[in-house]
């Protein structure tokens, strides 16, 4: 009780104040291991990482390792790796193809579905053993959303589409064909894995649409690596926002998003300079896109961060981001690169190419963002830089509704994304019930406005 | 490249071994530039039709290796898939002073051993594109604490041109699954 009151009072997210403790502490990453991440829906790979019986894939949740897999029937399992006897871990692979997960260690083996199959000299040395009992531990909900597959501990959890609300309709920017098409997306071969010394919270925060560090990117923006920068042009991106109005919004959960407007008249915008296969393709996705969704069209995708530790860049590049707790200083990053699955092979080429480029430990956009969240974890520590918190409060009370946007919206850039994502992870770390960790909150203007009568 | 290399091994003679000084002088010069921050000299040693390449690595099934070990080249996400121009860009950025990732800069160390020419074009007597293998470990320290083995396996395809050798094509293999460290800033 005594920490569930500290927690509240640590986040103050309608003043913009948030204690550093937040980001060091190890009894709070303990606490967060068991409020957050074992509650919450967390990412865990791709259905087309899987896509035959016995295909598996090794993945995360929390700290903890799980087994994404097919059986036999098609149907996909998360389970837990490690071994009901002694925990060993049943897969040692990052992936492969197998019938059965034996363990290293006394050979228990189980099947696809996680059931437990096999126990060496079962009969002679154990008398009346329920192997129903003693199966792989699963999750208590999976879910297959446009391929992408996400998993909860919580049998109380609410389904994967209220948890996400409305924030699902800028997270489908990232996982739609880009010619409207719903769903359609496949991974590249090759998922990028690193090790940053910073807390998951700052890449999570930042992900969910901190656009006021663009300037820690000036030197890729000087020196020039976007679809246009082989002709000189400096930048990093592509033109299709240039006449867009951008959108910073959030949601219950503590789910956040940076997103773009188009005008009405939603015209295509040249970005990809003699690359004439690549401009041919967007410009005809973005056309096509335009003629079967109309108006919705106009929404275009940058950044979100589902809470609590998926994030997604959702065109150029394009990939799903997972910030892997590892302890309060040290983060385990993993990212899946997306396409279309029939995007022509020369336009994969150039996808892959801009996304190496841009994303990950050697990417020269995202370089410099490791940097920042690796120091600005470092100095979280100190007895006195503990006793001052940090500074949320931009454009605090800016927000507003829109008709055409559901939920919290501003216009201009905001740390609001940010005091939703901690306002969600009080949510979660005070023991709320689910009813309230997906309520609307409040806005902070009608909370100002009520404040002056 | 991990795999043997199918073609017959060269026969350790006069030649052999006077090609062998030339590929680890050209390492070594290589290394001493790298060292010395001197990274626009450092480009010059690379040809404009080059490929650097360095794929990210798996935990797999024995038996499994050599087809699904390293994520591959033209087809999946690798650590680096560069050509000369942006790893030029990757130069120009430290040059800008405000690249954070590497503003201060790291003292970064080469070490190259192991190097063995494994091909040559035409012939050992008139050489003029071959094949060097090599191992190496790179030590980055960086700020005040921070510091980074990277440790590994290369093969480079050296290539004459007006007379000196160029390389043409670089494959790193690191010698690490989830990379431990937070950057790949350094070259390699």
């Amino acid at each position: 009780m005594e920490r569930v009151e500290s927690y509240a009072r640590m986040v103050d997210a309608d003043n913009g104040i948030i204690d550093r403790e937040i980001f060091t502490g190890e009894q709070v990453f303990a606490d967060e291991l068991e409020r957050v991440f074992a509650r919450a829906w967390l990412f865990i790979g791709h259905e087309s990482q899987i896509p035959n019986p016995g295909d598996f894939f090794s993945s995360r949740m929390g700290q903890e390792s799980v087994i994404l897999c097919r059986d036999r029937a098609h149907r996909i399992h998360v389970l837990l790796n490690s071994c009901r006897h002694r925990g060993m871990k049943v897969c040692l692979y990052d992936e492969g193809n197998t019938n059965t997960f034996t363990c290293p260690y006394h050979a228990w083996s189980y099947g696809l579905d996680g059931a437990l199959t096999g126990v060496p000299m079962q009969k002679a040395l154990y008398e009346d053993i329920d192997r129903a009992k003693w199966s792989l531990v699963e999750v208590a909900q999976m879910t297959n959303y446009k391929g992408t597959i996400w998993a909860t501990w919580d049998p109380e959890a609410p389904p994967l589409l209220e948890y996400l609300g409305d924030v699902k309709e800028h997270l489908d920017l990232a996982l739609d064909c880009r010619d409207g098409r719903e769903g359609g997306s496949v991974v590249f071969g090759g998922v990028q894995k690193w090790i940053v010394p910073s807390n998951w919270k700052f890449p999570a925060e930042n992900f969910a649409g901190d656009t006021y560090h663009n300037p820690s990117h000036r030197s890729v923006d000087m020196v020039g690596m976007g679809p246009n920068s082989q002709k000189g042009v400096q930048g990093r991106h592509d033109n299709r926002l240039s006449d867009a109005q951008h959108l910073w919004v959030s949601f219950p959960g503590g789910h956040a998003v940076h997103s773009a407007l188009k005008p009405e008249s939603n015209e295509y915008h040249p970005s990809f300079g003699d690359h004439t296969a690549v401009e041919d393709y967007f410009r005809d996705s973005h056309e096509k896109r335009k003629a079967r969704r109309g108006d919705k069209a106009r929404l275009q995708a940058f950044v979100g961060t589902i809470f609590p530790n998926t994030s997604y860049h959702g065109y150029l590049p394009r990939s799903i981001c997972v910030w892997h707790p590892h302890g309060p200083q040290t983060t385990e990053i993993w990212r899946f690169f997306l396409t279309d699955h029939d995007t022509p092979k020369d336009v994969n080429t150039y996808l892959r190419h801009h996304y190496m480029r841009y994303s990950g430990p050697a990417g020269m956009t995202e370089q410099d963002d490791m940097e920042n969240w690796n120091y600005a974890t470092a100095a979280s520590r100190g007895t006195i830089s503990k006793r001052y918190p940090f500074n949320y409060q931009q454009s605090l009370n800016k927000t507003q509704k829109n008709s055409a946007i559901p939920g919290c919206v501003s216009e201009q850039v905001t740390e609001q994304n940010a005091r939703a994502f901690y306002r969600g992870w009080r949510n979660y770390m005070t023991g709320a019930a689910w009813g309230d960790i997906c309520a609307e909150a409040p806005s902070p203007s009608l909370q100002a406005a009520a404040g002056d009568d | 490249m991990t795999n043997a290399p199918t073609k017959e091994r060269l026969p350790r003679n006069l030649d052999y071994y006077d090609l062998k000084n030339q590929a680890e002088e050209f390492l070594y010069e290589e290394a001493e530039l790298l060292d010395q921050r001197h990274f626009r000299e450092w480009l010059d040693l690379f040809t404009e039709d080059l490929v650097y390449f360095m794929p990210i690595r798996r935990n797999v099934k024995f038996g499994e290796h050599s087809a699904r070990e390293n994520t591959r080249e033209e087809q999946d996400i690798n650590w680096f898939e560069e050509d000369k121009w942006t790893l030029s860009k990757r130069v120009e950025q430290i040059m800008t002073g405000v690249h954070w990732s590497e503003e201060p800069l790291s003292r970064v160390c080469h070490m190259v051993s192991n190097v063995q020419i494994v091909d040559v074009t035409p012939s050992l007597d008139a050489p003029s594109e071959m094949t060097v293998r090599s191992r190496f470990l790179i030590y980055q320290n960086r700020v005040e604490y921070e510091s980074y083995f990277f440790v590994g396996k290369r093969l480079d395809r050296l290539r004459k041109e007006n007379g000196m050798w160029k390389n043409a094509r670089r494959e790193i293999i690191l010698d690490q699954n989830v990379l431990l460290a937070k950057n790949l800033t350094v070259f390699f």
